[in-house]
């Protein structure tokens, strides 16, 4: 007996031995594929966006150091403070109605229904579809002639004019960003769907039994329990609308007078249509502080308040 | 202290009005809310299809037809689609670029997810978290750097500058993905093949990946939606007709000058989403399930 457990203990040991010996350039190899990948096509040109920033460079020209150069201009450009303006209002507004609808939408699924996991797949499938494809539909559905919206109201007697949705400045902001909230309300759903089911149904009914109301049961046992994963989801959503692109370069291009333009499609008209690599690419690095701003408030400001709840996870 | 006897009668009288009571209510708070937000949801889908089939005199005429339905349905839109523009080409290229990044991908963030999770080098949770904010990297930022490289390679206006480009995002997702697929696999199994002999890279095919083929499933599909629907840098790189992707050959050809082509935009827009809607119904499961690990720590 003693025999056996010391050499079971002794190859288990050699095992051991051999297995700490490999590991690191094991997982080196391992490593290598991902790490060339990312290194050379992800954190390089992390880095060459920096410096392009920097630089005077064109399309087809490399360009010199110009410093801060293209920044300084751009702080006296009233059209980047206008594109500025227009991200924040656009990820403020379309984030929070995401989230709102999408975490109403995700406890109208929690409920007991029929056809469940049917009804699931349609929900997913704005998400699923390629957006610029959808959006394209959107396009069409805010046509200022034939826009079935304007038509379904005149019907209706609400309005007497087809509505120019993407005419007017305003009437553009909020036709894009309610395509936005279209885009995104699944994916918020869906996800805080899946949070929803790991709430043991225990607690629901020890609040039952100590006749607590629906709104109470909501904030006190939903909310404090989902927020870890809200605070993830909405980091997500914050990131993702901040960056626009697609949507916008569809639907308005930008339009009209430059109302709907976003940071990523500014940058893009000036680095690639307009050919400014260095000024669009100064553009892109100012993003940067406001996502790592939007990541920080979203995370760590929700993770604060989980732990002030004092709810060990 | 009459609290409770209070709720008692309640509940009692509540047993017998249920039937009556209880229906019309989760009629207003549930299924009421729901129909119409579904309704918003499917709804721009419903007037792609109906917009594909019907004729032009149709399309644009709100005041002999009702705009909600076809009447004469028609494949001209379609057939203009496919027989008179490159689409049929983009779909060709798109499928090319999603199936090799895909495959590129899953086999770069197998490998790495597999020694991040099971290996544990020297460092390995650091590389963790560097997946993860790699993952939180918009292409947004990173396209003008990627232009200008991919213009030094020699790529550009080539399947390759997006097969080559697409795993930067594909890869810290599905390794993210993957190391949490990982760890849910116990460890003695490995263990227990380690001390018979096997090779670390046995252990990876025979044990470790067929106990992950959900999780491979899962990252796989999607990966190959997330390619297929990728549009700044198909937009940035490719420049000629025929090798351009759905989404970037739709927007940018299809409309000629100030003419919109609705019924042929719209017929794009339906073909181009099938694919993936078409793998997406197959694998519903699959693709929450990566959906909400993605969320997952």
């Amino acid at each position: 007996m003693a025999v056996e457990m010391h050499s079971s203990d002794q190859s288990a040991a050699r095992a051991g031995w051999r297995l700490r010996d490999n590991r690191d350039w094991l997982g080196a190899l391992f490593m290598l594929p991902a790490a060339a990948i990312l290194l050379v096509f992800l954190a390089y040109p992390l880095g060459l966006g920096f410096w392009l920033g920097l630089t005077d460079a064109k399309i087809g020209e490399a360009g010199h150091f110009i410093g801060w150069g293209n920044f300084v201009s751009l702080a006296h450009d009233a059209v980047f403070w206008l594109v500025v303006f227009n991200t924040t209002f656009y990820t403020v507004v379309a984030s929070v109605v995401k989230f709102a609808l999408g975490l109403y939408l995700a406890l109208l699924l929690n409920e007991r229904l029929p056809f469940k996991s049917l009804l699931r797949a349609f929900v997913l499938l704005p998400f699923v579809v390629p957006t610029v494809l959808s959006a394209i539909a959107f396009w069409w559905i805010y046509d200022s002639q034939f826009s079935i919206i304007s038509w379904v109201l005149i019907r209706l007697g609400l309005i007497h004019r087809y509505i120019d949705f993407l005419g007017e400045p305003w009437n553009a902001r909020w036709a894009v960003i309610a395509a936005n909230i279209w885009r995104g309300i699944p994916f918020v759903a869906i996800t805080l769907l899946a949070g929803l089911q790991t709430i043991s149904p225990s607690l629901y009914e020890a609040a039952t039994l100590d006749g607590v109301t629906a709104w109470q049961r909501f904030r006190h046992i939903t909310l404090p329990l989902l927020t870890p994963i809200i605070a993830v989801v909405m980091t997500f959503s914050v990131l993702l609308t901040f960056t626009d692109f697609q949507l916008i370069y569809t639907i308005t291009g930008g339009g009209p007078i430059n109302a709907t333009h976003l940071m990523a499609t500014l940058s893009f008209q000036r680095a690639i249509t307009g050919g400014y690599l260095g000024e669009g690419a100064a553009i892109a690095d100012a993003m940067v502080p406001f996502l790592l701003a939007a990541i920080l408030f979203s995370y760590f400001g929700l993770q604060r308040r989980r732990w002030q709840q004092g709810s060990a996870d | 202290m009459t609290a409770v006897p209070d709720m008692v009668a309640r509940a009692e009288n509540g047993r017998g009005a249920r039937f009556l009571g209880v229906m019309p209510r989760r009629l207003v708070t549930l299924y009421l809310p729901l129909g119409v937000l579904l309704f918003v949801l499917l709804f721009p889908f419903y007037w792609m299809v109906v917009t594909t089939f019907k004729p032009d005199t149709e399309l644009y005429d709100y005041a002999h037809f009702n705009p909600f339905w076809v009447v004469h349905p028609t494949f001209e839109h379609i057939d203009k689609l496919l027989f008179h523009t490159g689409f049929p080409n983009w779909m060709i290229n798109t499928l090319i670029i999603s199936v090799s990044s895909t495959f590129i991908s899953l086999f770069s963030s197998v490998c790495a997810a597999y020694a991040i999770e099971r290996l544990r080098y020297k460092g390995s949770q650091y590389v963790g978290m560097a997946i993860f904010l790699a993952y939180l990297v918009p292409p947004s930022i990173l396209f003008i750097p990627l232009v200008a490289m991919v213009f030094r390679l020699g790529l550009f206006d080539t399947d390759w500058s997006l097969i080559l480009t697409y795993p930067t995002f594909l890869v810290p997702f599905c390794t993210w993905l993957l190391m949490g697929y990982f760890r849910t696999i116990p460890y003695e199994l490995e263990e227990c093949a380690l001390i018979d002999g096997a090779s670390r890279l046995q252990i990876l095919l025979k044990i470790t990946l067929p106990l992950a083929v959900p999780g491979l499933i899962s990252a796989g599909i999607f990966a190959f939606t997330l390619s297929w629907n990728e549009f700044i840098y198909a937009l940035t790189f490719i420049s000629s007709s025929e090798n351009k992707t759905i989404p970037v050959g739709a927007i940018t050809e299809l409309v000629e000058g100030d003419v919109y082509h609705w019924g042929s935009l719209m017929a794009a827009a339906l073909l181009g989403s099938v694919p993936v809607v078409l793998l997406y119904s197959f694998f519903v499961d699959y693709y929450v399930s990566s959906l909400t690990g993605a969320v997952k720590e």
